[in-house]
């Protein structure tokens, strides 16, 4: 979450001007074959490309384009086949065995080998240095090459959602100096940077899979979200993610598409659970009640976004429950009362704090206060430093409310639904409830794939019957494109897949 | 000791200048100076007055449908992105600044008035020691001193009170000790010490209100100098906590509407620059 919101606030809150320099020679786009595209990104890559060590969101989601793993994700969510062409999990939900695909290339022409699986994925879970390059992959025991083919992941404990892990990307062992030489084996390789202003990519021709349609993409830093618009306007870039409604505004009449898709977040008023009155539950239901979604999506939202109800956006598919986002409708009457039979018939006061740096987060609180006003619920707002926001109250869960996103890394349940068992280290407003926890332990455990899903859903529920926060959206993230250009697919995690884009 | 008591002994006129900066002097006669600041000044008091009882809208309402409306009478100064009505809010936002602009003079000129005193009358050690730490305090740009003193407190209206007040002693001080040093060997004191008076009794009771026209003059200049260093915390984000409206925090939501909604900055800033007009031709006309 911290990663995600990192690069929303690089997007938001930068206020450093971006180097001019040339704005790019755009070559015609007519023919397939020399087709360009100039693409604004908030923020330079970081200064490291080994996609091991990438940190920022904002770098990981290019270098999905880069990079891939032994499966990766489709853009609904599932993990298929990458450089592996299949892979088996033994009855125990113990040891992962992968086929690889045959005649997948890096983008130094040569073939991936088991051997450089076998390096890639023993390099993430090296311990020597004290905690993995990818936590999760503490849970791996052993990787081992089976046959020139096959090579097989082994876990300390069975975990059937694990293969969302294994989308590490996967790496020649030659290369000596993976910091700054970049060779993976996706849709695009990489040609050249020039730091703080563009870098240069284009298409990888020896691609296993359906390879890319526009061939070179230079993708243009623009540091400061106030020149976005500007860049539109000329058409110094062709596309750029997540933009705002405002911003939509300004360029409505020219030459490009907004195209609508979602965060992939849960947007909600989180209440610590373990601080008066929060932890009456009545108390968080009646604020459940008098929070009209709706009105904030008008107000806040130009009337964008999807309404949640639980921990769990629409992206998830099978795990998401619609229905739970009506199970508390607008009702000023009914939040009075369970005030009143919570002890607080004349209201009460609370704080809000919020991280300033997000714009969306702080107008929605703002809308919030004001409709809590109706029941008597004197809110105030308190905004804060993102750093201190992490601090002291993701940390040190020293909070009343706080309005904030909250994401999932990887698109297993558990990425969501696991910071609300009590003991969780992650479980910021220290819900505890005897049944989550039980629920949340049998879903793990199950490798039925339909038990552990209705147990999960189960889990959803209780957060929804216990009105453990009071839940608002998934927000929608907007992309202008051009309308030369098509094909913009959204993803419901944080990476942006050029490969599909393509000349009109 | 002597020598260098001479070369401090400026005059409070430009002592006064020097800590306050410029001032305006628009009007060549000073009583027409004073009278048409007096009037700006109070036509906004009036307003934040009948505003702390009765606005045409709930500044905190918001209101789907007048979203980014323009201005028009039934919104005088159009409505912002939440809906909300912006006259409202400005008038509101003018209590809020008076608020914090008077809150910050008594802060400031009390605690500068009782330092200054005690250093301007006695001189000496106490007077480097106090004024020393007034020099240590004054390096600091005001604004810089207050963002300090705010991310110890923690942002709100009182801390910026708190804040801004601390950030403005030094100035009141200084004004304050050299009036005092000008005044300590006048005949009227000697006589009242002749007379067998306490040190606090002269300071205060026979000193004090003879200074009154120079503290009267700071404290307005002090005033004005609050209300925009207010308005600047709040445009930093670090002053009123939203939803609650002042002049700067409106200013810094209005940045990102500057081209579709230009009322939203227009408003609350021109109100800013004509109270703040207001004010500094009263004080001119004070002098």
């Amino acid at each position: 979450m911290k990663k995600k919101l990192i690069a929303f606030l690089t997007v938001f809150a930068t206020l450093t001007i971006a180097l001019g320099g040339c704005s790019g020679d755009k070559t015609g786009g007519s023919s397939n074959d020399e087709s360009s595209i100039i693409i604004g990104i908030p923020q330079d890559l970081e200064e490291s490309l080994d996609p091991h060590d990438a940190v920022a969101a904002g770098t990981k989601e290019i270098l999905f384009n880069i990079y891939e793993g032994l499966v990766k994700p489709d853009s609904d969510g599932n993990m298929i086949p990458a450089v592996a062409s299949s892979y088996e999990l033994d009855a125990e939900g113990k040891t992962y065995t992968f086929t690889l695909r045959d005649g997948v290339k890096f983008h130094d022409g040569t073939l991936v080998t088991a051997e450089d699986v076998v390096y890639s994925l023993s390099r993430c879970a090296d311990t020597s240095l004290g905690e993995p390059l990818v936590p999760a992959f503490s849970n791996i025991e052993s990787v081992e090459k089976k046959d020139d083919k096959t090579v097989a992941v082994t876990l300390v404990t069975p975990d059937t959602d694990f293969i969302a892990e294994l989308t590490v990307a996967i790496i020649p062992e030659h290369n000596a100096d993976p910091d700054s030489v970049s060779i993976g084996t996706g849709p695009y390789k990489y040609v050249s940077r020039s730091i703080q202003d563009n870098i240069v990519l284009t298409r990888f021709d020896e691609y296993w899979g359906t390879k890319a349609n526009i061939k070179d993409i230079t993708l243009k830093v623009i540091a400061d979200s106030d020149m976005i618009v500007t860049n539109l306007q000329s058409g110094a870039i062709d596309m750029i993610c997540r933009i705002t409604t405002e911003q939509a505004k300004q360029i409505e009449n020219l030459d490009y598409n907004v195209v609508e898709g979602t965060m992939n977040l849960v947007q909600a008023m989180y209440l610590n659970n373990a601080v008066e009155p929060f932890n009456d539950v009545r108390v968080r239901q009646a604020l459940c009640y008098a929070v009209n979604r709706q009105e904030i999506l008008d107000i806040g939202f130009d009337g964008k976004g999807t309404i949640v109800g639980s921990s769990m956006f629409p992206a998830f598919g099978k795990y998401y429950m619609p229905e739970l986002s009506e199970y508390y409708g607008y009702d000023i009457q009914k939040a009075k009362d369970l005030l009143a039979e919570a002890g607080y018939p004349n209201g009460f006061k609370m704080s809000i704090t919020v991280p300033s740096n997000y714009t969306q987060h702080v107008d929605t609180a703002q809308i919030i206060v004001e409709q809590l006003s109706k029941i008597g619920v004197d809110a105030s707002i308190n905004l804060v430093e993102w750093e201190t926001w992490v601090s002291d109250t993701y940390v040190g869960r020293n909070f009343e409310a706080t309005v904030v996103g909250v994401d999932a890394s990887t698109l297993t349940a558990p990425s969501m639904l696991n910071r609300f068992v009590s003991d969780n280290g992650k479980n910021f407003i220290n819900f505890s409830n005897e049944e989550y926890d039980i629920q949340f332990a049998c879903a793990k455990s199950y490798t039925n794939d339909a038990d552990k899903t209705a147990a999960f859903k189960k889990c959803e529920e209780i957060l929804t019957q216990e009105a453990a926060n009071v839940y608002i959206q998934d927000m929608s993230c907007l992309v202008a494109i051009n309308n030369k250009y098509d094909g913009y697919v959204f993803y419901p995690m944080y990476v942006q897949d050029f490969s599909t884009l393509y000349v009109k | 000791m002597a020598n260098t008591n001479m070369g401090k002994t400026i005059t409070a006129k430009a002592q006064n200048k020097k800590a306050f900066g410029l001032k305006l002097k628009i009007f060549k006669d000073k009583k027409t100076n004073f009278y048409v600041g007096l009037g700006i000044t109070a036509f906004f008091l009036l307003i934040t007055i009948v505003g702390y009882f009765w606005t045409p809208y709930n500044p905190n309402a918001m209101d789907v449908d007048a979203k980014y409306s323009a201005m028009s009478f039934t919104h005088l100064f159009g409505c912002d992105n939440f809906g909300r009505d912006i006259f409202s809010r400005v008038v509101s936002g003018l209590g809020t600044t008076f608020f914090v602009g008077l809150g910050t003079v008594l802060i400031g000129g009390l605690v500068g008035i009782i330092i200054g005193a005690i250093c301007g009358y006695f001189g000496g050690l106490v007077d480097e020691i106090g004024m020393r730490i007034m020099d240590a305090l004054y390096a600091f740009p005001s604004l810089l001193l207050a963002l300090v003193f705010v991310s110890l407190l923690g942002s709100g209206k009182y801390q910026v009170i708190i804040a801004l007040g601390i950030a403005f002693i030094p100035s009141f001080s200084r004004i304050v000790r050299a009036e005092y040093m000008r005044c300590r060997d006048l005949d009227y004191v000697k006589s009242a010490r002749l007379f067998g008076a306490s040190h606090f009794r002269v300071i205060f009771v026979h000193i004090l209100p003879n200074i009154t026209p120079v503290l009267v003059s700071s404290a307005i200049i002090g005033f004005n100098n609050a209300v925009l260093a207010e308005a600047g915390l709040s445009f930093l984000g670090i002053g009123v906590q939203p939803p609650d409206a002042s002049l700067g925090e409106m200013l810094s939501s209005a940045q990102s509407f500057l081209f579709s909604t230009p009322w939203y900055a227009l408003c609350p800033g021109i109100v800013m620059i004509i109270m703040i007009l207001g004010v500094s031709l009263m004080a001119e006309g004070v002098e």
